[in-house]
Parts: structure tokens; sequence; C-alpha cells
């Protein structure tokens, strides 16, 4: 119990420091306020604009009072839709969010079939496939593989749209280029953890009660290999989030990460500056769950 | 008197990169109900191989051959893999050396003693449940039923060995294989799990390898003998037979290797066996001990025969040993000391 | 007894260990290609003026997008053929090549001096210095990077020098949290203790006890966080927000092609192919040395 909240105490100081980080690192940009009144704006009209949002404060008090509204679901209200932040983020988030489950589904439901296999017949030909498949997934970018996907699915055999969120057939390929992305990672850890356990002892003591091989390898071995694959894959799924930006905008997904990207490009800073903050909290959250799972499937780890 | 286990000239063979290692070669001995077979030998002698070559268990690229490997009137070396699971934890039961790490912790105490029993006959839950508390009980373990909800890191190494044990017997098998079951317990634990095994063994009428290399406890529970050395059998036989007159060099040797009270004076040293263990790879020929043996001759480069000083008590020695006797105090030859440290 | 020591002497004169290491190295077949291939890669790299059939910059409208040779309307004068302004394809590729192993190498560099800095400091000093250094690896950690790396780089300009930059800032993790550990483990080690006993002063212990024991994981990291920026730098170009253009940069590349995507699709397959292959060798190197470096942990 202390643990845990030790554990939730650092992950909102780390909030924090992410959050504090990006504000001024956005904001020594210059002047904001120019950028927002364009090229044509006189000097009058940039020093309204700078006492109208308050750039004229020092910047720990801006920071501080963005924190404080942030804290209350305030976000500010984004430069270019002249919305609040908070709206414009909370219908997007949910595409972001159905791609990053679909994602890691994928990445988990290949990885560890093809990790178990691997580990099951080292040196083998399945082996020797799944080893490709994951260098070859290291290696690949991510914005290229998408967009090779297009070429074959939306151009030459026309079976799946190239962009836009109308329907499931627009998260096909996006979720197969985001799951392949954290997929090596996955499969190459569930390898070595299933290697490690079938020469455990206690594999060999299951085998001795005369435990079927279905049996040895999925209830003995793959409940302990499991494990850290359990708590990666959380993680993979904070970073997959965060990377989802490449991807959302090679499929013009509309979601969180298509408009960070177009916010960007807006220099439209409340809204950057919230959705880094979002993507570090997803990130700080799928950690600490996967430190509560850790702990709930490894009897060790459980006090008490 | 029926044998329950009989094994006649049983190779394993392990094919490396630098040729084939021949770990066992050709092991003969016959085990009945009742009975505690003991195979001594020392690390790399091929003796926890062949409890894993009787189990059905050996690692994947290890090869087994025999002329003959019957269980209970049931030919183990042509069962098929489904004949050799329903027969692993119900008739033939196995005790591994590591206790801290044979037990899965990713579940409680309870569902691995259970696993068998549900495995191999048609019980219940509850049913299994009960048979475990009673033998945890037997085992000598207090609170039975409050441990079937702990996991293995929450018990000690010899509490650990004690649920390994319980476990190996939940079915009542007829034999019992304990591959060196108290060497990685504390010294003053050692003597109370082999007792207790021992004890038990006997309650249940069970046949029992027991591997060790600890010839003090061999001397206390064995009714055979087999000595190994380098994948060999060099001496078997009833243990009296064995430890009162022993026949081979080798097996003189380790016995010289025992402190014997009233009988080994302080500060004196001890026996030893100066070598090593001949490498196993490629073809081997004559008396494996004969680089470390002090009346090796030429002879025993060649073909040994096996010779029996008496009735079952057989030992592979160019030299007819029965003529000539051992005494503890280790007259025959105690000259090379030194190269035992080589 | 002589022959008996005569054999253990055999069995124990075996290879050297540098003769063992050598054929590690020339027997892995991974290490080698990737290490052939990256050096050829960076051999090019260096001689692109003298190997780049044409200026890389130099446009001819006249002569836009003309194919590949192996296409029936390719010409041998422009190998690779031309992009969308008439650029000649096969010395962008070329020049490109430059771009992200600069990069990629700078990158590691700064990112790999900081890491490691902070790394061994933690993992030596322990205690309070510890917890500094993994709350700091931890809020980089939750920076999501690809994001805040395009977002500094919409702030500060997409020349060469702030996208190396960025990238050598934020890409520091794994070096600090491998070095860290690696550090832990070796400073509890006996010959540590042994030095610590005779009085060596720190920056002796840590430069002459630490560092040399850590330097191979250190080299793998390097071939890791290289492969890692190179692809950064390459996704933030094609969103538009690293290298601006003209620079021939392979992500560039890849975005200025994705307009054609419908009529001429090796315009992203040329650019794309070199930066897979580029990583690919990048990262066989990287798990070569480690496999050579530490043939126990295989697998």
């Amino acid at each position: 119990m202390i643990y845990t909240l030790k554990r939730l105490g650092l992950a909102i100081l780390v909030a924090l420091a992410v959050s504090m980080l990006s504000f001024t690192l956005l904001h020594l940009s210059g002047d904001p306020a120019s950028a927002i009144a364009g090229e044509s704006a006189t000097d009058a009209d940039i020093a309204a604009i700078r006492a109208f949002y308050g750039f004229d404060r020092p910047l720990i008090v801006q920071y501080a009072d963005w924190l404080f509204s942030a804290l209350r679901g305030d976000f500010g209200e984004s430069y270019y839709f002249q919305l609040p932040v908070a709206q414009l983020i909370g219908d997007r988030l949910s595409i972001t969010m159905t791609l990053g489950i679909c994602g890691i589904t994928f990445a988990i439901l290949t990885a560890v079939p093809l990790g178990v296999a691997a580990a099951v017949r080292p040196n083998s030909m399945i082996d020797r496939v799944a080893l490709f498949i994951s260098v070859m997934g290291q290696a690949m970018p991510s914005f290229w593989f998408g967009l090779v996907l297009v070429v074959i699915f939306s151009i030459k055999f026309r079976l799946l749209p190239p962009s836009g969120t109308d329907g499931w057939q627009n998260f096909v390929m996006p979720t197969v280029v985001l799951g392949y992305y954290a997929m090596p990672a996955i499969m190459r850890l569930t390898r070595a953890g299933m290697l490690d356990v079938l020469s455990a002892d206690y594999v060999r003591t299951a085998r001795a009660k005369g435990a079927s091989e279905m049996r040895v390898m999925f209830k003995h071995a793959l409940r302990n290999a499991i494990i850290p694959v359990v708590s990666l894959s959380a993680v993979q799924m904070g970073f997959m989030l965060g990377g989802s930006i490449v991807v959302e905008s090679i499929f013009a997904l509309h979601g969180a990460g298509y408009l960070a990207w177009e916010s960007i490009g807006r220099n439209d800073l409340p809204t950057v500056q919230a959705l880094i903050l979002i993507f570090a909290l997803f990130y700080i959250v799928f950690t600490f769950l996967s430190d509560l799972l850790n702990a709930w499937l490894d009897p060790r780890m459980r006090v008490g | 008197m029926d044998n329950i286990l009989s094994v006649r000239d049983l190779r394993v063979d392990i094919p490396l990169a630098g040729g084939t290692l021949h770990a066992v070669r050709g092991l003969n001995f016959d085990l009945a109900r009742g009975e505690t077979l003991c195979i001594v030998g020392e690390s790399g002698s091929g003796k926890s191989l062949t409890s894993l070559a009787i189990m059905g268990l050996l690692p994947k690229m290890a090869q087994r051959r025999a002329d003959k490997l019957e269980f209970s009137g049931i030919d183990l070396s042509s069962a098929k893999n489904r004949q050799m699971r329903s027969l692993r934890g119900d008739r033939i039961s196995m005790i591994f050396q590591e206790p801290m790490t044979s037990l899965n912790p990713a579940y409680t105490i309870g569902d691995q003693l259970t696993e068998a029993l549900l495995l191999h006959r048609k019980v219940g839950r509850k049913a299994a449940e009960a048979r475990a508390i009673e033998l945890l009980e037997k085992v000598g373990i207090t609170a039975a039923a409050s441990r079937l909800e702990q996991y293995p890191h929450q018990l000690s190494g010899g509490l650990r060995q004690r649920v390994m044990i319980a476990m190996a017997l939940m079915a009542e098998p007829d034999l019992i294989i304990a591959d060196e079951p108290t060497t990685a317990l504390d010294v003053t634990i050692q003597a109370q799990i082999l007792r207790l095994l021992v004890d038990l063994q006997r309650e249940m009428n069970m046949a029992m390898i027991l591997i060790t290399h600890d010839l003090g406890v061999v001397a206390r529970v064995a009714d055979k003998v087999a000595i190994m050395y380098a994948g060999e059998v060099i001496e078997s036989g009833s243990s009296k037979d064995v430890f009162t007159a022993p026949q081979h060099p080798y097996t003189r040797g380790l016995l010289r290797c025992i402190p014997v009270p009233g009988k080994t004076k302080p500060g004196e040293h001890l026996g030893s066996i100066p070598g090593i263990v001949p490498s196993l790879i490629g073809k081997t020929q004559g008396c494996a001990f004969r680089g470390r043996c002090d009346v090796a001759i030429d002879a025993c480069a060649h073909d040994i025969p096996e010779r029996a000083s008496v009735e079952g008590h057989l030992y592979r020695c160019v030299h007819d040993n029965s003529q000539t006797q051992f005494s503890a105090s280790g007259e025959i030859n105690t000259t090379s000391q030194s190269e035992g440290r080589l | 007894m002589a022959k008996t020591i005569e054999t253990v002497e055999a069995a124990l004169s075996g290879p050297t260990p540098g003769q063992v290491l050598r054929g590690r190295i020339f027997g892995h077949r991974g290490l080698m290609f990737g290490g052939v291939v990256l050096a050829a890669i960076c051999i090019v790299a260096l001689l692109a003026p003298v190997l780049a059939p044409h200026d890389p910059y130099s446009q001819n409208l006249l002569a836009r997008m003309q194919p590949p040779v192996w296409f029936d309307k390719g010409t041998w004068d422009h190998p690779l053929g031309t992009d969308h302004l008439g650029r000649d394809y096969l010395s962008r590729l070329i020049y490109g090549a430059r771009i992200s192993l600069l990069i990629g190498g700078v990158a590691a560099l700064i990112s790999g001096l900081i890491g490691t800095l902070m790394g061994v400091a933690a993992g030596y000093f322990g205690g309070k210095v510890d917890t500094v250094v993994t709350f700091i690896i931890n809020v980089r950690l939750a920076m999501p990077v690809v994001l805040v790396a395009l977002a500094v780089v919409a702030v500060f300009g997409g020349s060469l020098q702030v996208v190396i930059l960025v990238l050598g800032l934020l890409l520091w993790d794994r070096f600090a949290v491998v070095m860290r550990s690696s550090t832990q483990q070796l400073r509890s080690m006996e010959y540590v203790n042994a030095a610590r006993a005779i009085g060596c002063s720190t920056s002796r212990i840590v430069f002459s006890e630490i560092m040399p024991n850590i330097v191979n994981s250190l080299i793998v990291v390097v071939t890791l966080e290289m492969a890692h920026a190179i692809l950064l730098e390459a996704a933030l170009s094609f969103l538009g927000l690293g290298v601006q253009p003209p620079t021939p940069s392979w992500g560039l590349m890849v975005a200025e092609g994705k307009k054609m995507l419908l009529f001429e699709p090796w315009l992203i397959a040329i650019p794309g192919v070199a930066l897979f292959v580029l990583v690919l060798v990048i990262n066989l190197l990287g798990d070569g040395l480690r496999d050579v470096s530490a043939p126990e942990n295989r697998n």
C-alpha cells in the first residue's frame, strides 16, 4: 500500500515536471502574441493581444495560471479554432485511444504466439521467420510502411480506404502500422522469457507430474514468461499513443495525434501544450498500471 | 521377489559438436517393490541422466537406448509419450535436487500439490485438497490446511523440499526417484528430510532410487548400491556386500574418503582420489578409471571383464580383487596425495 | 602422471582470447553483413561529391519525374530517375546518406555523453544522486518524443543543427538506464572495492575500473540510438517539421514522393528502402556486437 502511494506520488511529480518543461520550451519561442496577430498586425494590435492573453506576465506566473486551470480541466482556448482546448481534444482522444487499443491488441496477438513458437523450437524455421519479422519491424520507418500499405491495399487492390475516419476500415492499416511498431520488442521478450522458463526446474517438475506438453507450455511456462511481457506491453501502449502522431498523419485519421501535428503547424500553443501533457499522462498512467499488473501477476511481488 | 523396474544395457548418448558424449554406458539393475537402490557417483558420472532416462524426461538432444527398460511389465523404451505421461506423476514420481526452483512461483502450493492427482485420477478438487493436507501433515508440515494457499516463495528451502516430497507421493506411486534430494539444503535439515523420505518409502512400500554422492547416506538407507564412474556402473551389489567388501579400486578409494568415528585420528588426512574424470566424448575403451588408479596395468586399456565376488556383487576390473583384503585405514595406497590437486 | 598433465595442458591451451574473439566476429553473419554494408554506406556518403553523377540541388523542370533505368523510359543519365523538380534521384539519395549518418552519429554522440554521464553518476554514487537521475529519466520517458521534437523544431526552425540538437537532447534515456544498471553491478564487484580500499580516487576508479567494463554495452546502445535517431529524423522530416527542403533528407524525399504516390510509387520506394537498409545494418551490427561481447547472453 505504501509502495503504491509512493509510486503514485512519483507519477504526479513526473507529470508536473513534464508539463513545466514543455511549457517553458514552447514559451521560449519568442513572442507568441505576434504569431497570433499575424504579419499584418500593428504594434498596438500585438500589445493588445499580449495583454489579453497575459503574455506580459512572468513565465512562472503564466505557468502557475495554466496549471491551476488545467487541474480544473480548463486548458485554455485554442488560438486557431477559438474553442476550449478541452472540448477540442475530447472528441479526438477517443479515436487515438481506439487506435492505441487496436494497435496493442494486434501487437500482442501476433507477438506472443510467434515468440512462444520461436522459443519452443529455437533455431527452427519458425524461429528464423519470427526473428526476420522482428528485425524488419525494427528497421522499417513506420511512415514508410504506412505508405507501402496504402499503395498495396488502397491503390492496387482497392480494399481499404487510404485516409479518413469514417468506419472501421479506416482503422485497419493504422492498427497494423502502429502494432508492428510495438511488436518486435514484445516478441523478443516473449521468446527470451519462454526460453528461460522452459529450462526452469519447475517446468521439469510439471513434466514429471505427467502434464501434457500443452499444459506445461501454457499453464506452467507461459504464465511465468508473460509477466514481464504484460508490463512491457503497458509501457509500449504509452509509447504508442505518443507515436500515433505519425500514423494518424499518414492516414489522415483525425485523432489527437493528427490534431497535435496540425496545431504545431498552426502555432496553436494551448492545444500543443495540452496534448503534450495528455500524452505524457498516458505514459505515466500506463507505467503505473503496469506496475500494479506486475504485482498482481507475480505472487513474489505481492507484499504481505 | 517380482521386479518392478528392470534395466538392461541402458545407454544415453548426447551428440555434441566435438563428437558424441556417451554419458551413460550400459547400465543394468533390477529393483523390487519396497527396495531402495542407491546410485552413487561424482558429478558428471551420469547418475542424474539415468534417472531422467527412466522418467523419459531427457533433454531433447539426448538419445536413449536400452535392451530392456521395463516398469511393472510395461516396456518404457517403446512407450508412447501419452503412455509415459500417464505413468509419470501417477506410478513413477520424481523428487528433484533444487527445491528452491522446482516449484512454480506463480501457483499456490495447493494448486501444485493437487495437480498430479487431478491429472491422473477422477477425483474432485475437494478430495484432492484433502489428500494434499493429509500428505503435508505426513511430511511434517504444521498448519497444513493454511499452507495450501501459500506461494513457494513464502516457504523455506527445507519446507519446499517437504512439499516436493508430498507432491511426489500424492498418487501413491510404485516407484519414486529422488535425485540428490538433500544436497541443496542445510546440513542440519538434510538428515531430517532423508529420514522422512526413507520412512515414507517403507511405510508405503514403494521402490526407490536414491541418487546421491554421499556415501554416509547410502550406508544407512540402501538395500542395493550401484557405484557409477564415467557413465558406467563399476560396482554393484547389496549394500552390505559393497560396504564390507568393496572390490573396485574406485569404490575402495571412495570409502577411504569417509571419516570413520573412532578410527580416523584428528589431523589425519582423509583419503582422496587423484586426477580428473576423463572425457566421455568419442569412443572410450577399457577402464575409465585407469588414469587415476594406483593398480592400473596395460591390460586396463582393453576390454574389462565383469566379475562377481559373491552372488549379485558385480564389479568391473582387470584384477580379481576378491583375494586382496580391504582395510579402511587405506594401506593399499595413499602415496599420491599431491597429485590430487592437479 | 606426466601424461595427465600433458592432456590437461592440451585441453587448456586452446586458441588465445584474441583468436576466439576474431573467430566470433568473422563467424557471425549478421555482424559481418551489418559491418560491411554500413562501411560501404559510410564510404559512399564520404565520397558523395565524387560518386554523385549530378548536383543534388540542380533542378531541371524539363526532365521531371523520369523513371529509374529499369523502367521502359528510364535512361542511364539518371539511373534512379528524377524527382518532381527534375533533380537527379541517385545524387539526392547519395547526399541523403550524409544527412542520415551525420544526424544519427552526432545525435548518438550527444545523447551518449549526457546519458552515460548521468547513468554512471547515478550508478556509482547511488543515494540522492541516483534518486535525482532516476527522476529525470522518468520525466524524459514520459515526454512523447515525436510530439516534443516536432514542437521544439517548429519553435526553433528546422535547420540541420536544431534537429541534431533536439534529437541528441531527447534520446539519452536508454544510455542512462543501461549505464546506470551496469555501473551498479560493477560497483559492488570485489576489484572495485579493492581499488577503493587502496585509496584510488573516484575519477580513477570510474575511468580505469568502471568505464572499460561498460564500454561493450555502451557501443551496443550507441548503435541502437543511432538507428533510433535516423528513424526519428526521417519521421520529423516526413511530417514537414524536420530538416527543410531542399536538403536531400530521405524522410523528406518520401514526403515529397507521397504526392505522386498514385502514379510513381518508386519515388517513395527508393528512399524508403535506403532508410530501411541503413537502419537494418546498424541494428544487425548492434545485435552482432552484443552477441560477440557477451555470447552467454545469446538468444
